[in-house]
């Protein structure tokens, strides 16, 4: 377990931090929602792809060496930090592990390479309920003669309004429920029989419901195994819960800051309102939560380059810790700042909206409980 | 720095197996029974002859400190080596030979401030487990303004005369020796307190057990009236004791964060997890019948796990060279919380059962489970409140302003 970046890392880290305070800061993401963008940046994606951020985890050449998950945490705690929409978590991460993990030698040279420069963006149409249950599938893929035919409607998927292809999840046995039986696709989002239904969010990201309606995929577009894709699906989630424990974790982060500073700004009664013992132990206890969810964070992202064997139980650790953090923090960024803190004019709401959104997907803490207690024999 | 290369380590590793695979008698390596604990001074028990012989050959190796330095019978080794002795230790699931407040407490703060001739005479003793120390510092009226105190020092010319009364000693009445925050002078507050060692048979000192919610006395109250101190016993300069009492309060806050509190290692006492299966009862998946319980105890022990994540992380990062300051101050408070939910939780999970006083009817380890609920209230009290360390965490490490 490393707690302790490599200098390389801590070179990309310092670079993300200024990239998203300089670039995609609250205010950035504020113009976006004014002029109705709804997540759809084209102008930043095309700067992560010159900063390299899409290929992170995806090696030069084979074998060569990587940034590493720990190396992407800092990129995703850093847009965590300014609550910025990019589409790094859903490929960068998701799309990238998925082919690492269980794709073919031919999708893995034909993707990873677009994936690294940016070319192309993905997105991971999974859920088809309100909550986060990952074998709870019921698109169907059929075999027909060349390949599959894919029916059904996927809930909020993050990015696929603006993807360029879908990693889609469906049913080639059993029913909703079962863990054998899905497989995972790749699906153009343009492909005939996809459609795509926008969503406005809370958070200003925006999302999309998407459905398949006779959607025909040759054989090709089959990752991994028929039926076991449950088996790659699983480590992609546990990826995607860190990845975006550590985006939490910068959320928090910044809410802290945020907090602390005005805390220290900020009048009243003839005092700082930071000087009140009150809120100085509220901000003492969020500190504790914060450092101790840091060691979690840390802890997963590294668990994942050294190959552990305990990534799903630090994946929920992270993840259900990250998301009862970012709430509490961003609940007190809110009421710390008073009435300035209710407005849309003021910043502490971005990080609360956001924060819904955050825990919701890939597991609530409610969800990573009951996972690491189940992962635990109890 | 001492060496530190990988290979030398590894040769350190294999040096210290063998020591210890022909030193640690077996008895040594099963799981410390709280009656079996030793620690170590001049009326020192051993319940288990054992624990004597394997005292005496850590100490003589100087490893129950290890990294003190060897000039004073300190082990001399490197922060590497150390954590290599631990992990071997650990490796063979050897008890420590000691416990004591001079290793964990005092005896990092002598190194610090004591004088040559102060640690020459003193440490070697802590080392060894031949004088068993104890903390003077609060007293009644001061609570956590502990620099509050009014236990007076006068300087008599040859010695110093001392009279007071402290309280929350622990193992006052079985300590040997204290170590002891005096008021000097009495017209400034921090500035006015010095800090003295004495011996617990010097006349007119006397220890009173005081006994706990719990049934139990680990504390005392102490009285001085008019105890000698020969001048040589003071230590650092007079009136400049508060510096030399906060570090060793840092001590304190990390030994206990570090080794949890006291004796809750919890020999007999199952997790919260084991008790609630065994008594609420599992559904037809195995897991906790009661969902919302099962959900607590999650939480807790997902907070037990991101503590010692912690733990870790900061060990690596001071290693690196990377501190946090006041990481004592943090640690303590979450000890302190994660401790009294863990033994809340146990109380819950074993219902009925987990009510017993003694006697008959209940089992051992759910008696022990409540006696040590009801001891882990004081955590929040002991070693500075969760409230002080609070303020320590605003101010220190976040800058927070005092009130004006």
């Amino acid at each position: 377990m490393s707690f302790v970046l490599t200098e390389d890392q801590e070179m990309l880290r310092e670079t993300a931090t200024a990239f998203a305070r300089d670039e995609l800061s609250i205010a950035h993401l504020r113009a976006m929602r004014d002029a109705g963008a709804n997540g759809k940046d084209s102008a930043t994606r095309q700067k992560l792809a010159e900063l390299g951020f899409f290929g992170v985890i995806i090696p030069d050449e084979p074998g060569a060496e990587t940034f590493g998950m720990a190396g992407l945490g800092q990129i995703l705690e850093a847009q965590g930090r300014t609550v910025a929409a990019t589409p790094l978590l859903q490929t960068a991460l998701i799309a990238a592990s998925t082919l690492q993990l269980g794709g073919s030698a031919a999708q893995q040279a034909a993707w990873l390479p677009k994936i690294a420069a940016g070319e192309k963006t993905f997105a991971l149409a999974l859920d088809e309920s309100a909550h986060f249950s990952p074998y709870n599938v019921s698109t169907e893929a059929e075999r027909n003669g060349q390949g599959y035919t894919i029916n059904g409607l996927k809930k909020y998927v993050p990015d696929a309004h603006h993807a360029d292809m879908l990693i889609v999840v469906a049913r080639t046995f059993g029913e909703a429920g079962d863990r054998h039986g899905l497989s995972l696709f790749l699906v153009p989002a343009d492909a005939k029989g996809v459609s795509i239904a926008e969503l406005k969010t809370v958070d200003s990201h925006g999302a999309a419901h998407v459905t398949f309606d006779g959607v025909n995929v040759p054989e090709s577009a089959l990752i991994g195994p028929a039926d076991e894709g449950a088996d790659i699906l699983d480590p992609v989630l546990d990826r995607a819960a860190i990845g975006l424990a550590a985006e939490m974790l910068g959320s928090s982060q910044a809410a802290f800051d945020m907090t602390l500073e005005y805390l220290n700004t900020r009048k009243q009664f003839g005092q700082l309102i930071g000087s009140f013992q009150s809120l100085q132990h509220r901000a003492a206890k969020m500190f504790v939560d914060l450092e101790m969810t840091r060691s979690c964070v840390m802890a997963a992202l590294s668990a994942v380059d050294e190959g552990k064997a305990d990534i799903a139980e630090l994946a929920s650790l992270a993840k259900a810790r990250a998301g009862e953090l970012v709430h509490l923090v961003s609940n007190e960024c809110v009421q710390m700042h008073g009435g300035i803190g209710m407005t849309d004019a003021a910043e502490p709401g971005f990080y609360m909206k956001r924060a819904r959104v955050q825990e919701a997907l890939y597991g609530s803490a409610s969800w990573h409980r009951d996972r690491y207690a189940r992962l635990g024999g109890y | 720095m001492a060496y530190d290369n990988a290979e030398q380590l590894e040769e350190f590793r294999l040096a210290a197996r063998k020591w210890l695979e022909e030193n640690c008698p077996p008895s040594m390596r099963t799981p410390m029974l709280d009656d079996e604990i030793v620690w170590g001074g001049r009326n020192a028990t051993f319940k288990n002859p054992d624990s004597k012989v394997w005292l005496d050959r850590m100490g003589e190796k100087g490893w129950t400190a290890p990294e003190w330095p060897k000039e004073y019978g300190g082990g001399g080794l490197s922060r590497g080596e150390a954590r290599v002795l631990e992990q071997e230790m650990r490796r063979i699931k050897a008890r420590p030979p000691l416990f004591s407040f001079g290793l964990w407490m005092f005896g990092p703060a002598l190194l610090e401030f004591g004088n040559y001739e102060q640690k020459l005479r003193f440490i070697p003793d802590i080392v060894k487990g031949k004088i068993r120390w104890c903390q003077g510092y609060s007293e009644p009226g001061a609570g956590s303004d502990l620099a509050d105190l009014q236990t007076r020092c006068e300087d008599k010319g040859d010695h110093y005369l001392i009279n007071g009364q402290k309280v929350w000693t622990s193992y006052a009445d079985k300590a040997d020796w204290i170590f002891c925050l005096v008021r000097t002078d009495t017209s400034v507050k921090h500035e006015g307190i010095s800090f003295i060692l004495f011996d617990m048979k010097s006349p007119g000192v006397e220890a009173r057990p005081i006994q706990l919610i719990s049934g139990e006395s680990p504390f005392c109250e102490t009285f001085f009236t008019d105890v000698k101190v020969p001048k040589d016993q003071l230590v650092g300069r007079l009136n400049g004791g508060w510096d030399i009492a906060k570090r060793l309060l840092q001590f304190e806050r990390s030994s206990i964060s570090a080794g949890g509190f006291g004796g809750t290692g919890g020999s007999g006492i199952l997790g919260p997890e084991d008790y609630a299966k065994q008594h609420v009862g599992t559904d037809e998946a195995g897991r906790i019948a009661d969902g919302d319980m099962r959900g607590r105890i999650t939480d807790h022990k997902m907070y037990v796990k991101a503590f010692s994540l912690t733990v870790q992380r900061q060990a690596e990062q001071a290693k690196a060279g990377q501190a946090v300051g006041h990481t004592a101050s943090i640690l303590k408070y979450a000890a302190a919380k994660m401790n009294q939910d863990r033994h809340e939780l146990l109380i819950e999970s074993l219902g009925t059962e987990g009510l017993g006083w003694e006697g008959e009817g209940f089992d051992r380890g759910a008696k022990k489970a409540t006696r040590q609920w009801l001891r882990s209230k004081g955590n929040s009290i002991e070693g500075g409140t969760s409230e002080i360390n609070l303020n320590v965490v605003a101010k220190r490490v976040l800058g927070l302003k005092e009130h004006q």
